[in-house]
């Protein structure tokens, strides 16, 4: 198997079975890159686990983690304008938390060159919506890299960041999540001596200022750049022709990018009429004189993509404008704007407009058994914090969820936190939801990372205007959902930060901890806290036991947990522990029995307290 | 036309090992590898699963529905539910018998589904189930190797080799643990 410190300091090439995220890491060190910054989020975690798998002293590249992307992409910005090359990855939505310096970036000199590598979710599967991170380009006049494979990952990385460098300029690497989670044997070369990175900040290279006069040389430089890295498209291999072996009756071609490109070129390979394939690696600016010429030489051409019509918009106006002859296709509602690409996709998008590609597809019957959800983990603190809340809250109290584990929440049975925007949100939509407000409670819910990401600027304006809602601040030390990287003040960087004399120091004036599992105390701090006219904080806190157990068994292999049971004498089918507490350890048989799941519970016994008839103990 | 393997199960089962276990298994038997996991928001005792697929002429990763010539379970409901969406008529399943109930079924909103129940819906599309249980494991994501011990036996991917699992094996697993994970993979033929 890949080692994953092997493949950060392996001198020499090599092949392995890689997955794109490790693919990408490999990448950078090839390159020379110097920094990498990032922010964990799904579907770039893994980048950060091969970047920090060999100890410190033999890492080719500086990595750290910031407490926001903005953060991380103004440090990676930072190290470029010192002629280090640098980079940044982080999930789609991260995006629009660094949007503020994003658009900054192509304005400016950057002597390093830097990739702004993204993370976009089609499909939301980890992420709150599955925005189309193609149109930030635009606005921000940074080209877009498009791989669709972990070796075209790599590859395109390796490309991108030296002509990155050679312009002085930032670039976009797209990535997709079944891009940055594929698979596939990629053929890796040798890493380069350690460069002697000396910091070369040079105002000179500015201006870095961009205010009054200096705003328009600054854009129309940018704009410059943009031309140029259009002529680069027009010659680059990474945008080309995939000729179908023959031709037919009639010229048909279709032109993508990315994944959808891999999707239409296998299920092409099916068709009935040869289709020739213009696949695009530099995405934006596009190759319009390439693009041009491929629509001469076809009479139907089908322009596919993921997500929103992006390509397509650009390349029918640029049809248009040159009068071209050529029929364009392409997806049809807005059911096709929604999820990613697949083969099966791709095929059918195809097959509307050319009905005589492919037969029709065969129907399977086969019903979809029950759903399930995610849930909290056996023994999850959020648990515990929720049903004890839910139980203390009066009728028509409002609750405002964040982002992070506790966000599962929201879902049955405890139905906490019932709005959600962003990483943050929770306080200051909270703050907004008590304005003319007073009859209906307003609770709002952080974890305690996001709280340092982007809630602390909520908090200080919740804690200055006094804003009457309670904030339960649900720490349990680690940022879990995305692979329990360390949030500020925990961690390889030192001391614990400690929230309550952080809440202390902003001015909160009801402020209250317990332990996530101390329902009883959680419930009475909480009945105070609304009966507190102003901001109210409760801090409950309980350790991430996923990642506990994980250092237990890691510490002493072959740990014998000890789970709960329920006595069945004892036991009077109140389902409180199975369905309301509802943690996934217990077992509702078809004759009405409960017992608990030896496999799943890790004895930790915070249900107990929950149970009306204390069925629920442990073996003595 | 490539072999696909769909790999499905609970979040915290251990599929992203499983998979990448099979994939690499599967590289060193000489067979061109494309794979892919799911991630994120499922991880957390939801739906997750792994695609492998085997063969030149498969581009992408992801295994197309209905179009899995192994659906490999951790999981009976997720058995079930991977062979709906994903077995091809005529493929096999293989998957280790045990139960995680979802929210709706502790509920008792929604009926889990007995191992009758896969038989006779894999049996419509003509396809096969073996069903693996070994007691007595004392960690439950030594299942893993019990499935794999399975996948084995019944020379279930062609052109994979027993022993070149059995090799992986002994490089991923902690030396702790790989004893007995191996006594369990081959228990389970």
């Amino acid at each position: 198997m890949l080692s994953l410190p092997g493949l950060m300091t392996e001198r020499k090439g090599f092949s392995a079975l890689a997955m794109g995220n490790h693919a990408l890491a490999r990448a950078m060190a090839e390159a020379g890159t110097a920094v990498v910054t990032s922010y964990p989020g799904s579907p770039t975690p893994e980048i950060a686990d091969a970047l920090l798998a060999p100890p410190e002293k033999d890492r080719p590249c500086h990595f750290e983690f910031a407490v926001n992307e903005k953060v991380a992409l103004e440090m990676a910005a930072g190290a470029s304008l010192n002629g280090h090359p640098s980079a940044v990855f982080f999930k789609s939505v991260g995006l629009n938390v660094a949007a503020d310096s994003l658009v900054q970036l192509a304005l400016m000199e950057l002597p390093g060159g830097m990739v702004v590598i993204l993370g976009d979710d089609p499909g939301a599967n980890s992420s709150q919506n599955e925005q189309d991170n193609r149109w930030f380009a635009r606005m921000a006049y940074i080209p877009v890299f498009e791989p669709a494979s972990p070796s075209e990952v790599y590859a395109i990385y390796k490309e991108a960041a030296a002509l990155a460098r050679e312009r002085r300029a930032p670039v976009f690497l797209r990535l997709t999540t079944h891009v940055c989670h594929a698979r596939e044997t990629v053929k890796f070369g040798d890493l380069p001596p350690r460069p002697d990175w000396t910091p070369r900040f040079d105002a000179a290279n500015g201006p870095y200022v961009p205010i009054t006069t200096a705003v328009f040389p600054l854009k129309k430089r940018a704009l410059e750049k943009l031309r140029a890295w259009a002529g680069y498209g027009e010659t680059s291999s990474l945008n080309t022709e995939h000729k179908a072996a023959s031709s037919g009756e009639k010229r048909l071609g279709a032109i993508a990018a990315g994944l959808p490109a891999l999707c239409l070129l296998e299920t092409l390979r099916a068709a009935a009429a040869p289709v020739d394939l213009l696949k695009l690696g530099l995405t934006y600016p596009l190759p319009e004189k390439l693009i041009l010429d491929f629509l001469r030489a076809h009479d139907e051409v089908y322009l596919l993509e993921e997500l929103d019509r992006v390509m397509e918009t650009e390349i029918k106006a640029l049809a248009f404008d040159h009068g071209i002859a050529c029929r364009l296709h392409s997806r049809r509602g807005h059911d096709a704007l929604m999820g990613e690409m697949t083969p099966e996709r791709a095929r059918a998008a195809v097959a509307a407009a050319w009905p005589a590609l492919f037969p029709a597809p065969e129907k399977r019957a086969f019903p979809a058994p029950a759903p399930r959800m995610p849930q909290m983990c056996p023994g999850c603190g959020h648990r515990s914090a929720f049903y004890a809340i839910k139980k203390a809250l009066p009728p028509g109290a409002i609750t405002v969820g964040d982002i992070g584990c506790h966000s599962l929440g929201f879902l049955p049975p405890y139905n906490m936190g019932e709005v959600l925007f962003s990483m943050g949100h929770s306080v200051s939509t909270a703050s907004g939801l008590a304005l003319n407000n007073s009859t209906r409670k307003v609770i709002a819910f952080v974890g305690d990372s996001t709280f340092f990401h982007a809630g602390m600027p909520g908090l200080v304006n919740a804690a200055s205007r006094d804003s009457d809602i309670t904030l339960v601040l649900l720490d349990n030390g680690t940022t879990a959902m995305t692979g329990h990287q360390s949030r500020p003040g925990n961690g390889e960087t030192g001391d614990r930060l400690a929230l309550f004399e952080i809440m202390e120091k902003l001015g909160v004036k009801f402020l209250r901890e317990c332990d996530a599992y101390d329902q009883r105390k959680l419930a009475d701090h909480l009945k105070e806290a609304m009966a507190h006219k102003g901001f109210s904080v409760i801090i409950a806190r309980h350790p991430c036991m996923l990642k506990f157990m994980r250092e237990r068994r890691r510490a002493s292999p072959g740990l014998k947990v000890q789970p709960v049971h329920v006595a069945q004498g004892s036991c009077a089918r109140h389902y409180v522990c199975a369905a309301e507490f509802a943690c996934p350890s217990f077992i509702r048989h078809p004759d009405g029995s409960v017992t608990v799941n030896a496999e799943l519970c890790i004895g930790d016994g915070s249900c107990m307290q929950t149970c009306p008839s204390q069925a629920i103990g442990r073996k003595k | 036309m490539a072999f696909n393997i769909y790999i499905c199960g609970v979040g915290g089962q251990g599929i992203g090992l499983l998979g990448a276990a099979l994939a690499q298994a599967g590289e060193r038997s000489g067979l061109t590898v494309r794979s892919c996991d799911t991630h994120g928001l499922a991880q957390r005792g939801g739906v997750v699963s792994s695609h492998i697929r085997l063969g030149a002429d498969a581009l992408t990763p992801l295994v197309p529905e209905g179009g899995a010539d192994l659906v490999l379970a951790l999981e009976r409901l997720e058995a079930l539910r991977g062979a709906a969406q994903y077995l091809k008529k005529g493929g096999k399943v293989i998957y280790y018998d045990t139960a995680y109930q979802p929210v709706s079924v502790r509920t008792g909103q929604a009926q889990y589904p007995s191992g009758e129940d896969i038989a006779k819906q894999v049996g419509e599309i003509g396809g096969e189930v073996s069903v693996v249980t070994l007691p007595g494991i004392r960690d439950p994501r030594m299942q893993n190797s019990a499935l794999l011990g399975r996948l084995a036996a019944l020379k279930a991917v062609p052109g994979l080799k027993t022993e070149v699992i059995e090799e992986v094996l002994k490089e991923i697993l902690p030396p702790t643990a790989l004893e007995e994970n191996l006594r369990i993979f081959h228990s389970a033929h």
